[in-house]
C-alpha cells in the first residue's frame, strides 16, 4: 500500500532526479560529472541508506518507501549505484552490520555464483555481473560459511575487479574474492540464505524496470502525437495506436507484477514460497515487458530513437540489461515452475488464490 | 487523457477467505452430486436452471446489489472471489452470469422502481437468464451502425429487425437490447439508439439457433416482427444510449473470466508434469504461472479500485486485452510443453482432450465482448492518441 510518507520520500527522490538526472541533460553533457552532483544530493537527503535503521546511521525508511524511490529512479533511468546501495544497506542491516558512507554494491548477483566464508574469516569466490562494483567503495556480500549463511562487508579495493559493462554502458564487473579480508562479518538471521538476496534484488530490478517502462510509454505517446507523417501525427494511425496500446499493456503488467512483489516483501517476515511466487513472477513478467516494450518504443520512434543523442536508449538499454541482474526470466521461470510442480496440481490454484 | 496507469496494491480482505472456502465446499458437493465435471469442459449443459437457483440461494448472484432488491451488499472483491472460484471449477454459470455481471447493474441504474423490484430479486434467486441484444448482421464492433428499429406506438414501442450472435437467447427470459429510435445526426453518429428491456416471451419474436465450430450452441439469431415493448421498459434516455455505456464496461472487461477461460489446461499440465519436470517444462510452466499471477494481480487491482469508487476504464480495457490474448495462447503453450510427455502419463488422455477443446474455443476469446482491435482503440483513446 502506498501511504502518504511513501509519497513524500518518492517525491523528494523524484525532485532530485528531475533537477540533477534529467535524461536529456545527461545525454547532452557527454561526460559523467553529473554523477557526482547527483550522488551528493542523494546522500545529503539520506536516500541511498534509506533501508538502514537510524541507529545504524541510515534513514530508517520503510521498505515501501525505498521501493517508491526505486520506481522514481526507474522513471529517470538513473545510472548511479542507488539501487545497489539500498540493497547493500538492507543486507548489512539483516546482520546488524553498520553501513559505511558512500556507494555500495552487493554480491553475488548471479544465481550460480557462490561466495564462501573461510574458516579464517576471509572470503573466496567469483561473482560475475556485479553492478557498479568499480564505482563503489564497499561491497556487501552474502556468503556461505561452515556455520551457515553469513553477511559480510568488504572494501572493493581489497578484491580483484575485472571491469565490464552492461548494454547501457553501466558497470557490470566481475569481482574475485581471493581470501579477501572482511571489514566485518556476521551470521545471517535464521532462514535468510543467498536466495533471499536474489529475491530482493529481483524485486528491486522489477520495480526499476516498471518505472522505466512508464517513462518509455510516456515518451512514445508524446512522440506519436508530435511527429507528423502523411500529413498527420503518426499517433492517428491505427497501426501505431495498436502498438502503443500493447506497450501500455506491457507497462501495466510490469507495474502490477513489480508493485505486488514489492508490497509482498514489505509485508513479509520470511522469504518463503509466497515471496518466490511474487518476486519470480515480477522478474519474469517485467523482463518480458522490457523486451516487448522496448521494441515497440523503438518502432514508434523510428530512426531518431536509434541515435545516441535521443534519450530513448537510456531507458531501453537499461531495461534490457536489468533482465540479467539477480536472475534472468529463464532462471526465475524454472525456479517458479519447479516450486509449482513440487507442490502439485491440487495445491496450484489454492496457492495462486491465496495472494 | 494520460499515460499514467494505476494498479493499486489490493489484497483480498480476510472476509474473502471464509467466503472462498464456502464456495469451494459448495462446488465440491455439486461435483460429487454429478452436476458438472470440472476436468471436462465442453461436456454437459452449461445452462443449468436448478444449479443457478442453488447458487442464488447461497446469495452469490447480484451479491453486490442493495438488499432491498435481493442483493447482499457485499464488496466487488467478494464477488471477484466467487467469480474466479466458479470459473476455475468450470461450473455451469451461463444461465445467470450475464445478468449478474451486466444486465443487473444496468437495470439498477436505469430501470423504473417497479421493474427493479420485480426483476432484480428474481435474478438474485437465479431464476432469470438475460441476453445482450447488441450485434446485428450489419453491426458488430461498430455498435452505432445498429438498424433494428423501435417505433413509437400507443403505450410503448414496436420493434422490427434482427439481432445476431445472441448468446443464450434460446433459454433466456429477458434481453437488454439496443434499438434505433431516431436516425443518427450529422454531428453525432452515436445519437439515436435507445436501450430497452425486452421480455423474450413477447409475441413477434423468433429465436433461430446458430451452431458454433465447437459443436456447442450458445449463439442465436433473434428476429423481431412488430414486437411490442411497453414504455416503462425503456432504460435511460431515449436516443441517448451512447452516454450510458462507458463506466459499466469496466465491470464487464476486467473480471477473472477474462483470463481464466482456458485455465484448466494449465492445471492439467501441472498434473501431467508431476513433481520433477525437466528444465524445459519447468521454465515453460514457470513463465505461464508468472503471467497468470500477474494478470490476477491486475484484475484484483481493478476490482479494488472499482470498490473504492474509481473508474479505471483504461486499466480495465488493458486487463481484458492482455488477459484474452493470454488465455487464447495458453492452449498452444500447453500443447508445446506437453509434446514430450510420455504417452502413458496418467492424465494424458484428459489433457489432450482439454487441449483439443481449448484450441477450438480459443478464436472467440479475443472477439467476444469487444475485439482486441476495439479494446486497443479504447486504450489508445485513454492514452491521448485519439
Amino acid at each position: 500500500m502506498v501511504t502518504e510518507s511513501d509519497n513524500i520520500v518518492a517525491e523528494t527522490a523524484a525532485r532530485i532526479f528531475a533537477d540533477l538526472a534529467d535524461p536529456q541533460t545527461i545525454n547532452r553533457a557527454g561526460d559523467t560529472r553529473w554523477k557526482d552532483k547527483l550522488w551528493r544530493a542523494l546522500s545529503e537527503t539520506g536516500l541511498p541508506l534509506a533501508w538502514v535503521p537510524e541507529k545504524q546511521g541510515g534513514a530508517g525508511a520503510s521498505l515501501a518507501e525505498g521501493f517508491a524511490i526505486l520506481g522514481a529512479a526507474g522513471r529517470h533511468a538513473v545510472a548511479v549505484p542507488l539501487a545497489e546501495t539500498l540493497i547493500a544497506g538492507w543486507l548489512l542491516a539483516r546482520a546488524g552490520i553498520a553501513a559505511p558512507a558512500g556507494a555500495m554494491t552487493v554480491a553475488p548477483a548471479c544465481p550460480r555464483d557462490r561466495i564462501v566464508l573461510n574458516a579464517d574469516g576471509s572470503l573466496s569466490g567469483l561473482s560475475r555481473g556485479i553492478p557498479f562494483a568499480k564505482d563503489c567503495e564497499h561491497i556487501a556480500v552474502m556468503a556461505a560459511g561452515d556455520k551457515g549463511a553469513a553477511i559480510a562487508l568488504v572494501k572493493t579495493a581489497d578484491c580483484r575487479v575485472s571491469e565490464g559493462q552492461n548494454l547501457a554502458g553501466d558497470g557490470s564487473d566481475s569481482v574475485t574474492f581471493e581470501r579477501t579480508k572482511v571489514i566485518r562479518s556476521a551470521p545471517a538471521p535464521a532462514g535468510f540464505d543467498p536466495s533471499a538476496l536474489l529475491l530482493m534484488g529481483a524485486t528491486v530490478r522489477s520495480v526499476q524496470a516498471a518505472g522505466a517502462l512508464e517513462a518509455i510509454l510516456s515518451l512514445s505517446v508524446r512522440y506519436a502525437n508530435e511527429r507528423v507523417a502523411f500529413e498527420r501525427p503518426i499517433g492517428k494511425f491505427q497501426a501505431v495506436q495498436q502498438n502503443l496500446a500493447r506497450l501500455a499493456g506491457e507497462t501495466a503488467a510490469a507495474l502490477a507484477a513489480a508493485g505486488s512483489a514489492a508490497d509482498t516483501i514489505a509485508q513479509s517476515a520470511a522469504f518463503d514460497d509466497t515471496v518466490l511466487l511474487e518476486a519470480a513472477s515480477a522478474k519474469v513478467r517485467t523482463g518480458e515487458a522490457a523486451a516487448e516494450g522496448s521494441a515497440i518504443a523503438h518502432q514508434v520512434h523510428g530512426a531518431i530513437g536509434f541515435t545516441s543523442e535521443h534519450v530513448l536508449h537510456r531507458f531501453t538499454l537499461r531495461l534490457l540489461s536489468w533482465r540479467d541482474d539477480f536472475g534472468s526470466e529463464s532462471y526465475w521461470a524454472a525456479a517458479l515452475g519447479d516450486m509449482v510442480a513440487k507442490r502439485g496440481a491440487n495445491q496450484f490454484w489454492p496457492m495462486l488464490a491465496a495472494r | 487523457m494520460s499515460t499514467d496507469l494505476h494498479f493499486d496494491q489490493i489484497r483480498l480482505p480476510p472476509e474473502c477467505d471464509a467466503l472462498r472456502q464456502e464456495v469451494r465446499a459448495f462446488l465440491a458437493e455439486e461435483v460429487a452430486a454429478g452436476t458438472f465435471m470440472p476436468d471436462r469442459p465442453g461436456h454437459g449443459d452449461s445452462h443449468n436452471r436448478a444449479f443457478s437457483k442453488r447458487v442464488g440461494a447461497k446469495g452469490w448472484i447480484g451479491m453486490t446489489w442493495p438488499k432491498k432488491y435481493g442483493g447482499q451488499e457485499r464488496s466487488f472483491l467478494e464477488r471477484y472471489v466467487v467469480t474466479e472460484e466458479f470459473r476455475v471449477a468450470n461450473a455451469p454459470v451461463r444461465l445467470h452470469f450475464v445478468a449478474d455481471r451486466q444486465s443487473g447493474p444496468i437495470l439498477l441504474k436505469y430501470a423504473p422502481e417497479h421493474i427493479k423490484q420485480d426483476i432484480l430479486p428474481r435474478i438474485c434467486r437465479g431464476e432469470l437468464c438475460f441476453v445482450i441484444g447488441m450485434s446485428e448482421p450489419g453491426s458488430g464492433s461498430d455498435l452505432f451502425a445498429a438498424k433494428t428499429k423501435a417505433t413509437k406506438a400507443d403505450g410503448g414501442w414496436r420493434i422490427n429487425g434482427t439481432k445476431i450472435w445472441t448468446s443464450n437467447a434460446h433459454v433466456a427470459d429477458y434481453m437488454l437490447g439496443l434499438f434505433r429510435t431516431s436516425p443518427p445526426t450529422k454531428e453525432n453518429r452515436r445519437h439515436g439508439l435507445t436501450q430497452f428491456l425486452v421480455d423474450m416471451k413477447s409475441p413477434g419474436m423468433t429465436v433461430n439457433p446458430i451452431y458454433q465450430m465447437t459443436g456447442q450452441h450458445d449463439f442465436n439469431e433473434v428476429v423481431f416482427n412488430d414486437t411490442f415493448v411497453p414504455d416503462d421498459h425503456v432504460l435511460g434516455e431515449i436516443d441517448g444510449a451512447w452516454k450510458q455505456a462507458t463506466s459499466e464496461l469496466a465491470y464487464e472487461r476486467s473480471g477473472p473470466e477474462r483470463f481464466l477461460e482456458t485455465y484448466y489446461v494449465l492445471a492439467e499440465l501441472v498434473r501431467a508434469l508431476g513433481p520433477n519436470p525437466d528444465l524445459r517444462s519447468a521454465e515453460g510452466l514457470g513463465r505461464l504461472v508468472a503471467q497468470l499471477h500477474t494478470l490476477r494481480r491486475m484484475s484484483i487491482s481493478v476490482a479494488g479500485m472499482l470498490q473504492a469508487g474509481q473508474e479505471p476504464v483504461v486499466e480495465a480495457s488493458i486487463v481484458k486485452d492482455v488477459g484474452t490474448i493470454w488465455e487464447q495462447k495458453l492452449p498452444e503453450r500447453v500443447r508445446d510443453l506437453s509434446a514430450f510427455l510420455a504417452p502413458e502419463a496418467g492424465n494424458r488422455v484428459t489433457l489432450d482432450e482439454q487441449i483439443a477443446f481449448a484450441l477450438k474455443v480459443a478464436p472467440k476469446l479475443t472477439i467476444q465482448g469487444g475485439t482486441t482491435e476495439i479494446l486497443r482503440g479504447i486504450i489508445a483513446r485513454g492514452l491521448g492518441l485519439r
